[in-house]
């Protein structure tokens, strides 16, 4: 054996050879899944009237709690409502809620929290001490607090989460347009005559959002299964509305219909799961050194 | 140090102090009347009525006049009176607390008992079917809706395999022990009630483990990659060179190395679930903070919110403390 194959056969030791499908199986494929499942959602959330001959809404007590057959493959619920036709059409409302609710937080929390960061000096206190102050309540009892005063409904539960949900948005913003502020391209640009707004919005944002995207993607799954939790508390949809937590609460004291709650549930697992995949996937392209050798 | 540890005791007071008065002027900005919500419809309907309970709470002085009132209370240790039960808020806490301490103590302590020793597995063998196993648990346990994940456990193991016991912290038929921590477990042992000691177990496993689930999920993610960070140090090289065991080098010098973004989690973990058990206890009706938070926002009775955000608070604001000190013990070149 000579130097040379004992160095080849180390390298192949260390680095095994991968096709090419193998290779972007191992890059893309958690968030390839993630991704093709949260599609699958969206497209059952626009053509969900196509996919079920029942409507989510009409009762017939006379097949009430039925287990799953062939003419309900999920069962019935309490009211004799198919509980597959309601689970489809509650799609709806958990991935609208849940995008509506951070990409606005999101958008806010930048905004502020970048402001601050740009700003500095007495404004950045006021913007970051007002952050932290939010921060330091338990979102799910501040969330809870402001539905329950504002009353039961969807658009009032998003804003009792848009409260709780920007804060830690300013944050993550603050502490990276800090860092990007410090940078030499910055200065340059002051240098050259540029407009803050604009070093800002041509210059800093783009340097700064890998990681905002990445929280962005992982949170979506968060504010669903929040929103959902409220629903499942009462205070999110009113009822009938479809909605997955206002189902599974309508079976919970069901545990020998085990159906009605189950698999509304099950349906949150997914979506969440497709959000969190996607997520992880996202941050190991956008930082390399989290990126699997 | 002494003089770190006063300086952030009293910030952690005064933005605890901050946090009622926003929770104050959320309460009062808002739309919902917390007496018409507790009041029948006859009883509504009755002007005088609905003035004379108004006047109770002291509902028609100006807004800066019942905080200060809500503040002259705070400096006696009194947190004023419920609206919907009608006792002092601070009776109400002490009496629902220690069912949620000792729920989410024991779900900590069983994350912590898992996730830990799960994580070192999958950072250390990293891509075998251990990884890969850490990888599920943890993505399953951070996705799955904790309400659901309730119901499913009991319907699998309390009505379908009848296994669990159900809903409760003890048999409806079982008288609860004498209270003096007001933790069944510990109290029941001060009695010398084993058969209690057994019932209160058995109803703390299913509901533990729910909790548990979340948390267990970010611990395990959370070791695994502090692990990682610290396996490929110098410092590991050298104890390698040096001819070190394996399990000496993980045990004793890449784990305390890698605790303190562990610990950092895990405070802040228990400190939410402290909070976080208000779907659990839904579920499990298990008469603790939980229940006693959702009840208190449905009925807008806001003098026992604010007490329990000032409890809350505080509890967090102490965790937080807890954590930052605790860096001081596990890297001595922090305290420098």
């Amino acid at each position: 054996m000579t130097a040379f194959d004992q160095s080849q056969a180390a390298y192949a030791a260390i680095m095994p050879v991968r096709t090419r499908a193998q290779r972007w199986r191992r890059r893309y494929g958690v968030a390839a899944v993630g991704a093709a499942i949260i599609l699958l959602w969206i497209l059952i959330a626009i053509g969900c009237p196509l996919l079920s001959r029942y409507s989510p809404n009409a009762v017939d007590v006379t097949i009430r709690l039925k287990p799953p057959s062939a003419a309900h493959w999920l069962g019935t619920d309490e009211l004799g409502r198919d509980v597959l036709t309601r689970l489809l059409y509650g799609s709806r409302i958990s991935l609208t809620t849940g995008i509506v609710v951070v990409i606005l937080g999101a958008a806010f929390g930048t905004l502020a929290g970048g402001a601050a960061a740009f700003a500095r000096g007495a404004a950045e206190e006021l913007i970051m001490r007002t952050t932290d102050l939010v921060l330091c309540f338990p979102p799910i009892i501040l969330a809870l607090a402001i539905a329950a005063a504002l009353g039961i409904g969807t658009l009032n539960t998003i804003i009792a989460m848009l409260i709780v949900w920007w804060p830690k948005f300013a944050r993550l913003a603050h502490s990276l347009v800090l860092v990007q502020r410090s940078q030499e391209y910055v200065e340059a640009a002051t240098v050259v005559g540029l407009k803050p707004a604009r070093i800002l919005l041509r210059h800093i944002v783009p340097n700064a959002i890998g990681p905002l995207i990445v929280l962005v993607t992982l949170d979506i799954g968060n504010a669903i299964i929040t929103f959902a939790g409220l629903s499942f508390l009462g205070l999110g949809v009113v009822p009938p509305t479809p909605e997955w937590g206002s189902m599974v609460a309508e079976g919970r004291e069901l545990v020998e219909q085990w159906w009605v709650a189950a698999f509304p549930g099950f349906a949150i697992l997914t979506v969440v799961l497709g959000f969190n995949f996607l997520g992880d996937g996202v941050r190991d392209w956008l930082d390399p050194r989290a990126r699997r050798k | 140090m002494a003089r770190y540890i006063v300086s952030r005791l009293v910030l952690t007071m005064a933005m605890a102090l901050l946090a009622t008065l926003v929770i104050f002027l959320i309460a009062n900005l808002v739309p919902g009347d917390p007496i018409l919500a507790q009041l029948g419809d006859v009883a509504a309907s009755n002007k005088a009525f609905v003035a004379e309970w108004r006047a109770k709470w002291g509902l028609d002085l100006p807004l800066l006049e019942r905080y200060l009132i809500f503040l002259k209370g705070l400096a006696h240790g009194d947190l004023g009176i419920s609206i919907a039960s009608q006792r002092p808020v601070l009776e109400d806490i002490a009496q629902y607390a220690p069912a949620t301490i000792e729920l989410s103590t024991v779900g900590f302590l069983i994350s912590v008992i898992i996730g830990v020793p799960l994580g070192m597995l999958a950072a250390i063998r990293r891509d075998s079917w251990v990884d890969h196993l850490a990888r599920i648990i943890s993505l399953i346990g951070v996705s799955s809706p904790t309400f659901w994940l309730a119901f499913i456990m009991l319907a699998l193991f309390y009505g379908g395999l009848q296994i669990a016991p159900g809903p409760g912290r003890l048999d409806p038929i079982a008288f609860s022990p004498p209270t003096v921590t007001g933790l069944f477990l510990i109290d029941s042992l001060i009695a010398g009630d084993f058969s209690t000691f057994r019932d209160s177990a058995a109803h703390l496993v299913l509901p533990s483990l729910v909790l548990a689930a979340a948390t267990l999920g970010l611990i395990t993610r959370t070791t695994r990659a502090s692990m990682l960070d610290n396996l490929h140090q110098d410092y590991v090289r050298v104890a390698r060179a040096k001819g070190l065991a394996e399990t000496s080098i993980v045990n004793g010098h890449v784990l305390p190395n890698a605790l303190i973004p562990i610990v950092t989690l895990g405070g802040l973990a228990y400190a939410n679930l402290l909070t976080g058990a208000v779907m659990t206890e839904t579920v499990f009706s298990w008469p603790g903070l939980g229940r006693y938070t959702f009840r208190s926002a449905e009925a807008l009775d806001f003098p026992a919110i604010m007490g329990i955000t000032l409890v809350v608070a505080a509890t967090y604001l102490i965790i937080n403390l807890i954590i930052d000190l605790s860096y001081a013990v596990l890297d001595p070149r922090v305290a420098r």
